[in-house]
């Protein structure tokens, strides 16, 4: 896909009702990299019609935080079209305060578990998705690690000179 | 599922499942229900997966896989680190695939910055990516017949194995992790005696995978294990983002090798092996197929291998040769800053995807601008493939749940990240 | 102990007969003394010996050993691990076991899957939080004494990744022996392994708690307390 089909696209995109000129906010084509910025409530309606036009299968699901960008949390959809062997990639970006994004997972199973990380990860909720819970933190894990202002932590490193001899060490 | 061997007596025959769970008294589907957890810590889970299945008698009914035992927060720990370095920790993630995981961070980062990489490079990364095929799928299947019980494959398997990585320690030093691809192409250039080496394997590769076939692929037991079980149909999977040898196995030909070309594939002649069924004996003969194609390819890139640099001659991206260093100012400054800060990379977001032995592996690089990655996220196929496993595998006995897990091939480095 | 030799009396010109497969003439096997406290006369030497001379002869012909060093001698050379891999480095133990690296001709390659028939456990790979517990749990149910090697730099200290999501072993475990490398190559596994077997062999205390001075850390609760405590916990320092 070059720069023309997607603007084509976009364009094509705006002219579906359900989902208006307003929804389709940006078509980037940078480093040969096909990015539309959509808006997240219509996010069903975008992927619906990509679908039509022959895009379908979701490879990819995937958060990013744009720290310290606003609107902060971004969510990544890639899309595979197999027959024209074709790629393309939604984007839409959410406010850390009210993080909230429909789910895609009725439409598109392949986003379960995806949309938990991102969940798990960044703290995208997904209203209607069917289980949204921690997929790779434990359960009850406060934070959500993957955020940019989430500490990486980890532990110091023990030279000689901060070197504390602790219980444990055999005598 | 009586033998057709006729000196064998007749074997005990299962009736159909609806028919046993009438048996039980009429037990219906939501009574005499056992929830048992198959701990992270099992013999027959490929690593730390946890799996609460709910059975009825020996029948699956449900099946629930949890993770994140072995998360390890890599993607947050890529941020820190500059590209460079960033390649031996996003090598980590999927531990069987450690030169695809470099190749799609690496391809990821060349998209950005849009570099182009040398021929020579390019063949170079072709004969490793494929040579690393071939031994996971050898691990694969080494341990999956240990699951079901053929433990001496385990043993020929490693074997072969252990020739593979005799030729990365040979070619990078290293025989696991061995941070060989670069970005902008590969770390060193092949030693002299390599290819004798490899060509030397790659003729008695295919024996040796003859002999898997001749043990396994007509073998009473795994005929009965696999063969019908598990089954689940094309739709389906693509519904579920299944790719790899798992979609193949249902009779779709997508190979990223071949759909959308990467590093020179499409200069190689092979084929894509596709199943029928897709049930658990397609993915197996998938995956056993797919070692000799991958001896092709490593056979014709080696025939073909052009000269040139085996890394960008762009300094500001690749180390200049140490020879440079004595007379030039500019190559100095540049090896300077390349070690001290990095290069730096363009704004902008890339995903790219290639075709690894369980998938598609796509990485995603979003860069600031800096010398250091602000976003780096792996799709990981084993994470993705790993939501098939409950379809696959309900109304089918716990044996064929082993045996299905371990034809799902997966890694949990790649899944948990 | 003193262990008597018993049987047939065995030279060195014997030994050549035997070995060449002509019958050596001798008295029957068994070396029971007779009414007298004498031995049998192929047992008995020649005459008497005293002092130096006895102490030879006895030194060239007896096995002499303490029960302790017998016991760590089997204790040592029969190592069952339990297959606890859990990443990378849980496929170059896999190629410990394989045919390169053997581990089976030194006695170790019964790998048992219940932790309660293993004795040793070789932590091979990164420890995530989410496990940390688990693995706890598994070194409890492993009967005494019990050896624990971490293998690798992710789960001795926090090897590539210093970050929020992984523990390093020592936190929670009392560890025998660290190998390091990422991933240690077999022949590094195996070095370990023996590096342990010479520390069994020399007899340390076998509970954890006296090898690591944690004696007295026992937690000893009531009933009511037990009710509500977690059963799992991650101790710090190896406590």
């Amino acid at each position: 896909m070059d720069g023309a089909a997607l603007l084509l696209l976009a364009k094509e995109l705006r002219s579906n009702p359900a989902i208006g000129e307003e929804g389709v906010i940006a078509a980037e084509f940078r480093h040969n990299e096909p990015l539309l910025e959509v808006r997240p409530q219509l996010i069903r309606a975008v992927l619906a019609d990509l679908r039509e036009r022959g895009f379908r299968f979701l490879a990819s699901v995937h958060g990013v935080d744009y720290y310290p960008e606003e609107p902060r949390l971004g969510v990544h959809y890639q899309l595979i079209d197999m027959v024209r062997r074709e790629r393309v990639g939604v984007k839409v970006r959410l406010p850390v305060a009210n993080p909230t994004l429909p789910s895609v997972t009725l439409q598109w199973p392949t986003a379960n578990h995806q949309e938990r990380e991102v969940y798990d990860m960044f703290g995208v909720v997904f209203e209607g998705h069917p289980d949204l819970r921690r997929i790779l933190m434990p359960e009850e894990y406060e934070g959500h690690p993957q955020r940019r202002d989430f500490p990486v932590g980890g532990e110091p490193v023990i030279f000689t000179f901060n070197d504390t001899p602790e219980l444990g060490t055999p005598e | 599922m009586a033998s057709e061997n006729p000196n064998r007596e007749e074997t005990f025959t299962f009736a159909p499942i609806a028919e046993q769970l009438e048996d039980w008294g009429g037990a219906r589907e939501s009574e005499e229900l056992l929830t048992l957890n198959f701990g992270p810590h099992h013999p027959a889970t490929h690593g730390v997966l946890r799996l609460v299945v709910t059975l009825q008698g020996e029948v699956v009914v449900s099946v629930k896989p949890l993770i994140g035992y072995v998360h390890t927060g890599i993607e947050k720990t890529a941020e820190q680190k500059s590209y460079w370095k960033a390649i031996p920790v996003v090598e980590r993630m999927d531990y069987l695939s450690y030169f695809f995981n470099a190749m799609a961070f690496c391809g990821a980062v060349e998209k950005l910055l849009e570099l182009e990489v040398p021929k020579r490079a390019q063949y170079l990364r072709v004969i490793h990516l494929e040579l690393n095929r071939l031994m996971s799928h050898l691990v694969w299947l080494g341990t999956s017949a240990l699951d079901l019980g053929a433990i001496s494959i385990f043993w020929y398997c490693f074997r072969e194995r252990e020739s593979i990585l005799d030729l990365f320690e040979f070619s990078t030093g290293q025989r696991m992790h061995t941070r060989y691809i670069q970005v902008g192409g590969v770390i060193e250039d092949i030693p002299r005696g390599f290819d004798k080496k490899l060509r030397k394997f790659l003729k008695e590769m295919p024996s040796r995978a003859d002999q898997y076939a001749e043990l396994l692929s007509a073998n009473e037991i795994v005929l009965r294990r696999l063969r019908g079980t598990c089954p689940l149909d094309a739709n389906r999977l693509l519904e579920l983002g299944v790719t790899g040898p798992l979609l193949r196995a249902a009779g779709v030909p997508w190979d990223l090798r071949k759909a959308m070309p990467y590093s020179s594939y499409d200069d190689f002649d092979f084929k894509i092996p596709v199943g029928t069924v897709g049930d658990n004996y397609d993915r197996y003969a998938v995956r056993h197929a797919e070692l000799y194609e991958s001896v092709k390819i490593i056979e014709q890139a080696l025939e073909g291998l052009p000269e040139g640099p085996h890394i960008t001659t762009d300094r500001k991206v690749a180390l200049p040769p140490r020879h440079e260093l004595a007379t030039s100012m500019e190559a100095l400054i540049h090896h300077f800053k390349l070690v001290t800060e990095g290069f730096r990379v363009p704004e902008g977001e890339a995903y790219f995807a290639i075709e690894s032995p369980r998938g598609e592996l796509g990485c995603f690089v979003r860069s600031d601008g800096s010398s250091k990655p602000a976003r780096v996220h792996m799709r990981d196929p084993s994470f993705v493939n790993l939501q098939a496993l409950s379809d696959m595998v309900k109304g089918s006995y716990i044996a064929d749940m082993i045996a299905a897990v371990a034809m799902l091939d997966p890694v949990l480095g790649g899944i948990d990240r | 102990m003193e262990i008597e030799p018993q049987g047939l009396r065995i030279t060195r010109s014997s030994a050549r007969q035997m070995l060449r497969g002509i019958p050596v003439e001798g008295p029957t096997p068994g070396a029971h003394p007779d009414e007298e406290g004498r031995l049998p006369a192929h047992l008995r030497t020649k005459q008497p010996l005293e002092g130096e001379a006895l102490e030879r002869y006895v030194e060239e012909r007896v096995l002499t050993t303490t029960l302790k060093k017998a016991v760590a001698w089997a204790r040592g050379n029969s190592f069952f691990p339990a297959t606890f891999g859990l990443a990378c480095c849980a496929i170059e133990m896999m190629s410990v076991v394989a045919a390169r690296v053997d581990v089976a001709r030194f006695g170790f390659e019964a790998f048992r899957a219940s932790p309660r028939q293993a004795d040793l456990i070789i932590l091979s790979g990164r420890v995530s939080i989410k496990m940390a517990p688990i693995i706890r749990r598994i070194y409890d149910q492993m009967l005494e004494p019990k050896w624990a090697i971490s293998m690798g730099a992710c789960c001795s200290s926090m090897g590539v990744f210093n970050n929020y999501a992984l523990v390093p072993a020592d936190h929670f475990l009392p560890i025998d022996v660290h190998v390091p490398g990422c991933p240690p190559r077999p022949e590094a596994l195996m070095h370990g392994i023996l590096r342990l077997r010479d520390m069994v062999l020399e007899n340390p205390p076998p509970g954890w708690r006296e090898r690591y001075g944690a004696v007295g850390t026992e937690e000893l609760l009531d009933d009511d307390q037990a009710k509500e405590t977690p059963s799992i916990e991650v101790f710090r320092g190896g406590l």
